[in-house]
């Protein structure tokens, strides 16, 4: 089991949206917020298991543009960092 | 490409053709659907705002005739993502729906608008409101984007799906709003939905989502590569930030260069009426309430309307185009160090305007501590109701000297310091409010970025007309009341069926009695009445001194520039230009702040903080100038 969970983070070093460079994606898995805005993010189409892509960085790289479901939205660095992703399987990253 | 349903073939035919079977239809969406364009484009100009009492959430009533002439009446409700009972405006769309508020009445059904081009989160919110079990239209609105961007979806399998009848409409060309009166002829019918999403667990609705769009053959559209060619340039490292530097100057380059001529124009124009009216009129008192009450009064308010109507234009222009929402990108950062968002931006740039408007702007903030911040900063913005007093005072008494080159003379450096200190206090009071009293731990800043559109002029046509009505609404009540009442107090007592001298006047004495308060300020009585009338509005000050100058006949034939010279030295005017640029002389901006904020403490802290600022500020600048000016 622990090697497991260690083979795991070796593969998928990725775990916030925050560590993504722009022009990668990740799959969402969770939040780290108070609920409120976890379902504001949600109601805007960030829903675990869906693929999210860093479009670009703004001025001063800070916010990020993303890009999920479709739509573009604007987000902070600080709350990038709450959001927990992981890195495409290489089955999805072939789906692409 | 999928031909709109007939709706017939959906709900059964018409019972008595033509006749309406709803009198009262909700309109309901998620925010970007194009909800209040298809709302403008079936009420026209029969719509009004109202606000749910309790509450401060506005919406929009209106009536939609049908072919026949027959009347429906119709709620814009506020644009909601989900229908979740935490959320202010989601609250209030629940309450409506279910004939829960007070005040509206319950909607016989409701009429669905989505973006055909996000029916995969769209169609979430459709699951909840047709789970409310009113008979209900889904219109997949911007059919002409979908079809341009590659996407599809067949219609008669989402419509078995759903239970209700659905069609594919553009709100901007009209395709497809015939649906909406077939809908509204139509049997009534309770959706009967074939399965419904469980509620709760996001991941499930969306799956439920995408099943449902997936029977329909829905394929989305690409996202137009414009959009992302012109985000590569305005969201650009370097260029980004310069773009909205220039944008920003624009915006006040032409209220300034096509505003002020126009209100030139108008002044003349009001003037010569007045010359005019006071010609025709017998000479004696209507002669002098009509002209020199009432006609100056409200008229020095009127030619500020090009100006006002000039700035909401553009920044509809920008808000419907969609770059304030990169505005607010850009902004961001800067505004983080003040302790607020990029979402502030938008209320703040507004305020230039007018505070009124920009503080019912606040809305879109989610975090309250933030909002109130920015309700609080709000009228330290250059507002266009300052203008024409610091338009009068810099004329007056700063000669027009070039500082830098012969564009840029002393007027126009006086007027940007003017601006630049309001901006100034803006800043520190956020940062002083934002360290202390509201400071908040969890900042979310979260904009979504819609495509880039071109704006309609229609809707920028009707928001213009809802804010010229109530510019002229407020110049026809408070200052046309305030103008009425200080003529008459220029004409009592009476003696002997005469007016009296302007300095036996009642308002004479008024203004001696407030006196020893604003000599500090380098003020004399005169400017003081003028001070007072102008905490109703700003602008007051200058129908007041035009009132109390008409009736004296020493500076009857003159000016009011020039007659002002004789009130204050220009130690004094600097003063009063300070006054102004700090103090909260608005009566319009405290109500509103009162019913965004939801009682008194508020705006009445707001109005106590301004104005001790604008009075310690007024004194020192009178005391400095004092030293260097006389």
């Amino acid at each position: 089991m622990v090697f497991n969970f260690m083979k795991q983070r070796a593969i998928h070093s990725v775990h916030t949206l925050f560590d993504l460079a722009v022009g990668e994606s990740g799959i969402l898995e969770d939040f780290n917020m108070p609920q409120t805005i976890a379902e504001h993010l949600m109601n805007l189409g960030f829903v675990p298991g869906l693929e999210v892509l860093v479009a670009r960085s703004g001025p001063g790289g800070n916010p990020r543009v993303y890009r999920v479901d479709g739509t573009e939205v604007a987000l902070r660095r600080d709350l990038s960092r709450c959001i927990a992703v992981r890195a495409l399987t290489s089955a999805e990253a072939e789906a692409k | 490409m999928s031909v709109p349903v007939s709706i017939q073939t959906l709900t059964g035919p018409p019972r008595v053709p033509g006749s309406p079977v709803y009198k009262t239809v909700a309109v309901v969406g998620p925010p970007n659907a194009g909800k209040t364009t298809l709302f403008n484009r079936l009420t026209g100009l029969r719509q009004k705002v109202g606000n749910f009492p309790g509450v401060t959430v506005e919406h929009h009533t209106g009536t939609f005739r049908l072919e026949n002439g027959a009347e429906v009446s119709l709620i814009d409700l506020p644009g909601v993502y989900s229908l979740n009972p935490k959320s202010e405006d989601e609250k209030v769309t629940i309450d409506v729906l279910n004939g829960e508020m007070p005040g509206a009445e319950r909607p016989d059904a409701i009429i669905l608008v989505l973006d055909s081009n996000n029916l995969n989160r769209h169609l979430i919110l459709a699951g909840r409101v047709i789970s409310l079990g009113l008979p209900t239209l889904v219109l997949l609105n911007m059919a002409d984007e979908l079809r341009k961007q590659g996407g599809q979806v067949d219609v008669l399998p989402l419509a078995r799906q759903l239970g209700t009848p659905v069609a594919l409409v553009s709100a901007v060309t009209g395709e497809g709003i015939i649906a909406v009166e077939n809908f509204l002829v139509a049997t009534p019918q309770a959706p009967e939905p074939l399965e419904l999403p469980i509620f709760g667990d996001p991941r499930h609705c969306r799956e439920w989502a995408v099943r449902v769009g997936t029977h329909a053959a829905y394929r989305r559209g690409a996202t137009p590569e414009w959009t992302r060619r012109l985000d590569s340039i305005f969201l650009h490292k370097f260029w980004g930030g310069i773009i909205f530097a220039i944008v920003i100057v624009a915006v006040f380059q032409t209220i300034f260069s096509l505003g002020q001529p126009a209100s030139d124009l108008l002044q003349k124009l009001l003037d010569n009426v007045a010359v005019h009216l006071s010609n025709v009129l017998p000479a004696g008192i209507i002669n002098s309430l009509v002209v020199n009450g009432v006609w100056k009064g409200a008229g020095s308010v009127l030619v500020f309307l090009p100006q006002i109507l000039l700035l909401f234009l553009v920044i509809g222009i920008l808000e419907d185009s969609g770059y304030l929402a990169r505005a607010a990108v850009i902004s961001d950062k800067v505004m983080a160090r003040v302790g607020l968002n990029g979402k502030s931006f938008i209320p703040l740039l507004s305020a230039y305007g007018c505070a009124v408007p920009a503080i019912m702007a606040t809305r879109t903030i989610e975090n309250k501590r933030d909002r109130i911040a920015t309700i609080l900063i709000a009228p330290f913005m250059t507002c266009s109701a300052r203008l024409p007093v610091y338009t009068m005072v810099i004329a007056a008494f700063i000669p027009n000297r070039p500082v830098l080159g012969p564009f840029i003379g002393t007027r126009a450096v006086a007027m940007l310091s003017l601006y630049v200190l309001g901006f100034a206090m803006a800043v520190i009071t956020a940062r002083a409010l934002k360290s202390s009293v509201l400071r908040s731990k969890d900042v979310a800043f979260i904009m979504e970025l819609p495509p880039y559109r071109w704006p309609m002029w229609k809707s920028l046509g009707l928001r213009l007309m809802d804010r010229g009505n109530a510019f002229l609404f407020r110049a026809g009540t408070v200052i046309l009341g305030v103008s009425i009442v200080l003529w008459a107090l220029t004409y009592l007592p009476m003696h002997n069926g005469q007016p009296p001298d302007i300095a036996d006047s009642a308002i004479s004495h008024i203004g001696h009695f407030i006196e020893p308060a604003i000599r500090p300020l380098g003020f004399n009585w005169k400017i003081g009445v003028g001070l007072l009338s102008s905490f109703a509005a700003r602008e007051v000050i200058i129908a007041t001194m035009g009132t109390l100058h008409g009736v004296d006949p020493e500076s009857h034939a003159m000016a009011l520039q020039q007659a002002l010279k004789s009130d204050l030295t220009p130690a004094g005017a600097i003063a009063l230009l300070v006054f102004f640029a700090f103090a909260m002389q608005c009566m319009s901006t405290m109500a509103v702040v009162r019913r965004e904020t939801n009682g008194w403490k508020w705006p009445i802290l707001q109005f106590l903080y301004m104005t001790t600022v604008a009075y310690v500020a007024a004194f020192v600048a009178y005391r400095i100038t004092l030293l260097y000016w006389n």
